[in-house]
């Protein structure tokens, strides 16, 4: 069934793509980020509606910080853009450019984890503790569970790295770095909501 | 690399095996035991409510039992025994060697599995949950609620995730392994109201998940999203339960109408009438599904424009089944109906159903909501939908799909008898509770008062469900006696019936379709039967077929999963035996560490050689 591919003049134009099972997984893949979205969704929902909900609590134009978050935005949207320059390696079969930049996107990928554990680790110091109301409950759940997304992309980029690290491009292999790097512009959209629903709307609006 | 088959004992076979048809056994299996379960639940509650102030159950072992059995049957019977069907039937009559990820599909049933062996485990820790299946707070806030509502959470969670991965398999399989000529639009419907249903669980269940873990992160780490002193909200849980709970609806009665479309055509020897519009009616009432949640919330205070907009909504949901329901009477219309066990329980689903409908409507009414809100009217209404509609539409498949699974028919006389006996106690069970809830008799309470003229009806009742009780030993006894002494099947199409999975012999073989048929048609079997020689052409010369190893890890998996829930569930328990953290980071090392031997390891199955297909083609005659 698997529907043989003849790899040997190279690597067809679309290595993720080419096999059945390929196939699958990146359709499946979809369907799975359909569902995260509407994940991330009710996580979103439950943030705006209990937002103002603060108790006792610190409100969020005491907590938030925009410089910090700046940097963190930054990093993350350049990393979604070092991934996409390493999909384009993979499909002009260079497996050293594409070695190079998967790694420049977890080293992106780290640092801005390393902010967010210092940013959480700088609120709970000032008196903004997971259980302090039902605002800092959902803002460490949504935003929780952004940074647990990207800690388990980050492991699952550098499993396959390794995993791989001298088989070079297979049809095996490239549908599953295709998918992990979707999941990581998944990732990074989901900031961009973030940044704008939590930061900028914590900041400024009401 | 891609070796031969190896022999395996059998229990090894079962506990690894990926084969879509095995696993829609297991299913089958599992589904029915927690069916039985939550059954003799309903059976003690109805024992409890056939006399006023009766003392055969406490008010504490009622509100288990009224949350049990909610719960089991919709996530742990309902929903498994549908898997069951749509496993063993979905690839078969879509032309494909398998689904699309056979692993996965393993994955979902073991993880559903642990989900719901983790729920069962409430009873021995201090007693079940018990705030209804719906657990609102703040009934179900660590204040009110004991560790058995831990149970409930977690376990939901884990099994749920079971059902989400097979829903996206399920996607897949029906989007990218169709058999040549097998396009959208010559899907058998059962295939569509499974692609559908599938849909509506992916954006379903995961509201579900998020909701389960806010209340698991409220119950177990301290967070405030349902304390209102605290600046939480308790509506917002009624508003994430029921944007999964109004399409969870809708994910059981879609396949179960794909059911009834397969059964009653089949036995009324003709095509189903109105194939099109079956389909847009399908979609449409799923994307309705979603838009009416708040109609479970009228009296919440959401005032007078939602109230309206909900109400309309909801209401609009009739125009679409009205079509699918005059569609089967057209089916049937001038038909040679069949009337055997099957054709009974698809052909009865249609008026029960209807009613289940119209009591529909009339809850849909915001203002006359404020009446029936919480009465036995209500339990009247969704048991007609649940039992009149899915249950009847599961027993029509389980008829009708039966000699494919197992080789052998079921007992028509007893199957006959079974019917007539389930269906009386089921009219004598539910249609009683309508004038019971009119009457103004709540629900969920665990006794009543004499002399109140809800003593006469409240016998009937449950008269009605030891008729049902009955019939369900019955099919039972049917089950045993027919593996025994039922008619033998070898012919590939008991029925002469118009899909593809009756073009597969009987047993069907691993690897399904020795060659991938082509499809010249919507019925295709029947097409081959009108215009060809009565067998379908295939699609590719014989070859080598791939096949997929079999595989310890799903099991491991969700052997990891469930010690992980049973770690988070042990932090609320007073004296836990071994550290909480220790379970489960342990279950959660298990678990991310067979996903990580999976994913390093490459494994690309195994070929069934030429020579085994042409053995098995001479020995079974396709």
């Amino acid at each position: 069934m698997a529907g043989h591919v003849d790899t040997s003049k190279g690597l067809p134009s679309h290595p993720e793509r080419a096999t059945l099972e390929g196939k699958n997984k990146f359709l499946g893949f979809w369907f799975f980020l359909g569902g995260e979205t509407i994940l991330f969704a009710t996580f979103f929902g439950t943030y705006l509606g209990l937002r103002n909900g603060i108790a006792d609590g610190p409100s969020s134009q005491e907590m938030f910080h925009l410089p910090l978050v700046f940097i963190m935005t930054m990093l993350l949207l350049t990393s979604s853009l070092t991934s996409v320059l390493a999909m384009f390696a993979m499909k002009k079969n260079n497996f050293r450019a594409f070695k190079v930049w998967m790694w420049i996107t977890v080293l992106l990928g780290l640092s801005f984890l390393g902010f967010e554990i210092y940013e959480f680790y700088e609120y709970v110091h000032q008196g903004f503790g997971f259980t302090t109301s039902a605002f800092s409950s959902s803002f460490y759940s949504l935003v929780g569970l952004h940074g647990a997304h990207v800690a388990f992309g980050l492991s699952w980029i550098i499993v396959l790295l390794i995993r791989y690290n001298k088989s070079g491009i297979t049809l095996t292999n490239a549908p599953k770095f295709y998918v992990a790097g979707l999941y990581w512009h998944f990732i990074d959209v989901v900031w961009v909501f973030i940044f704008t629903v939590v930061y900028l709307m914590g900041v400024g609006g009401h | 690399m891609a070796a031969q088959k190896q022999e395996k004992s059998v229990i090894w076979d079962w506990l690894t095996t990926v084969d879509h048809k095995k696993l829609g056994i297991m299913y089958l299996i599992a589904g029915t035991l927690f069916f039985v379960k939550a059954g003799v639940m309903a059976l003690f509650m109805r024992i409890q409510l056939m006399y006023p102030e009766m003392n055969f159950l406490s008010g504490q072992t009622f509100n288990e039992f009224i949350t049990m059995h909610g719960t089991i049957m919709l996530f742990l019977a309902a929903t498994p025994l549908l898997f069951a069907f749509m496993n063993y039937v979905i690839p078969l009559q879509i032309g494909a060697r398998d689904v699309a990820f056979p692993f996965v599909n393993a994955l979902g049933f073991w993880i559903f599995f642990a989900g719901g062996l983790l729920l069962s485990l409430s009873w021995f820790f201090g007693g079940g949950p018990d705030a209804g299946w719906t657990a609102y707070v703040p009934l179900s806030s660590r204040d009110y609620a004991g560790v058995g509502l831990d149970f409930y959470v977690l376990g939901l969670q884990v099994s749920g995730i079971g059902t989400l991965i097979s829903a996206i398999n399920f996607l897949v399989t029906i989007i990218n392994m169709r058999a040549p000529g097998m396009t959208m639009m010559r899907l058998p419907l059962f295939v569509w109201t499974s692609f559908i249903s599938s849909t509506l669980i992916l954006f379903a269940f995961t509201p579900l998940a998020a909701g389960l873990a806010l209340l698991m992160l409220d119950r177990i780490f301290g967070a405030q999203f349902f304390i209102p002193s605290m600046g939480g909200n308790t509506v917002l849980w009624q508003h994430i339960f029921w944007i999964f709970g109004h399409p969870e609806v809708y994910i059981l009665v879609l396949p179960a109408f794909g059911i009834i479309s397969e059964v009653i055509p089949a036995f009324s020897r003709k095509r189903l009438f109105g194939y099109t519009a079956m389909v847009f009616a399908t979609m449409i009432i799923a994307f309705l599904g979603f838009m009416v949640w708040a109609h479970h919330m009228f009296t919440v205070g959401m005032g007078p424009v939602a109230n309206s907009i909900f109400a309309i909504a909801t209401m609009t949901i009739a125009v679409p089944t009205g079509i699918k329901i005059f569609n089967w009477l057209f089916t049937m219309w001038g038909g040679k109906i069949t009337f055997n066990t099957a054709m009974l329980f698809a052909s009865s689903f249609v008026p029960t159903f209807v009613l289940g409908g119209v009591t529909g409507v009339m809850l849909a009414m915001a203002p006359v909501d404020y009446l029936y809100h919480d009465t036995y009217f209500v339990v009247a209404h969704f048991h007609y939908i649940i039992v009149g509609g899915i249950v009847l539409a599961l027993f029509a498949g389980l008829f009708y799909w039966y000699p494919k699974m197992f080789g052998h028919m079921l007992n028509e006389t007893l199957g006959k008898l079974f019917f007539w006996i389930f269906y009386i106690g089921f009219h004598l069970t539910f249609f009683v509770q309508h004038l019971l809830g009119l009457m103004g008799m709540p629900r969920r309470v665990y006794t009543y008062l004499g002399d109140q003229g809800l003593d006469t009806f409240n016998f009937i009742s449950t008269i009605g469900t030891f008729f049902m009780s009955a019939g369900v030993i019955l099919l039972v006894i049917n089950v045993i006696y027919s593996a025994f002494k039922g008619e033998r099947v070898t012919v590939a199409d008991p029925w002469d019936a118009r899909t593809l999975e009756w073009a597969v012999p009987t047993p069907v073989p691993e690897y399904n379709f020795a060659q991938t048929p082509q499809v010249r048609s919507l019925d295709p079997l029947f097409y081959e039967k009108i215009h060809g020689d009565g067998t379908m052409k295939p699609a590719e010369p014989i070859q080598p077929i791939h096949m997929p190893n079999g595989s310890i890890l799903p099991l491991i998996i969700s052997i990891g999963l469930f010690f992980a829930g049973l770690g988070f569930i042990m932090m609320n328990m007073d004296n836990p035996i071994i550290n909480p953290w220790i379970v489960a980071i342990g279950g959660l090392v298990i678990t991310f560490g067979s996903m990580f031997v999976r994913s390093v390891k490459e494994d690309h199955g195994y070929y069934v050689p030429v020579e085994q297909v042409k053995a098995d083609l001479k020995k079974g005659g396709n």
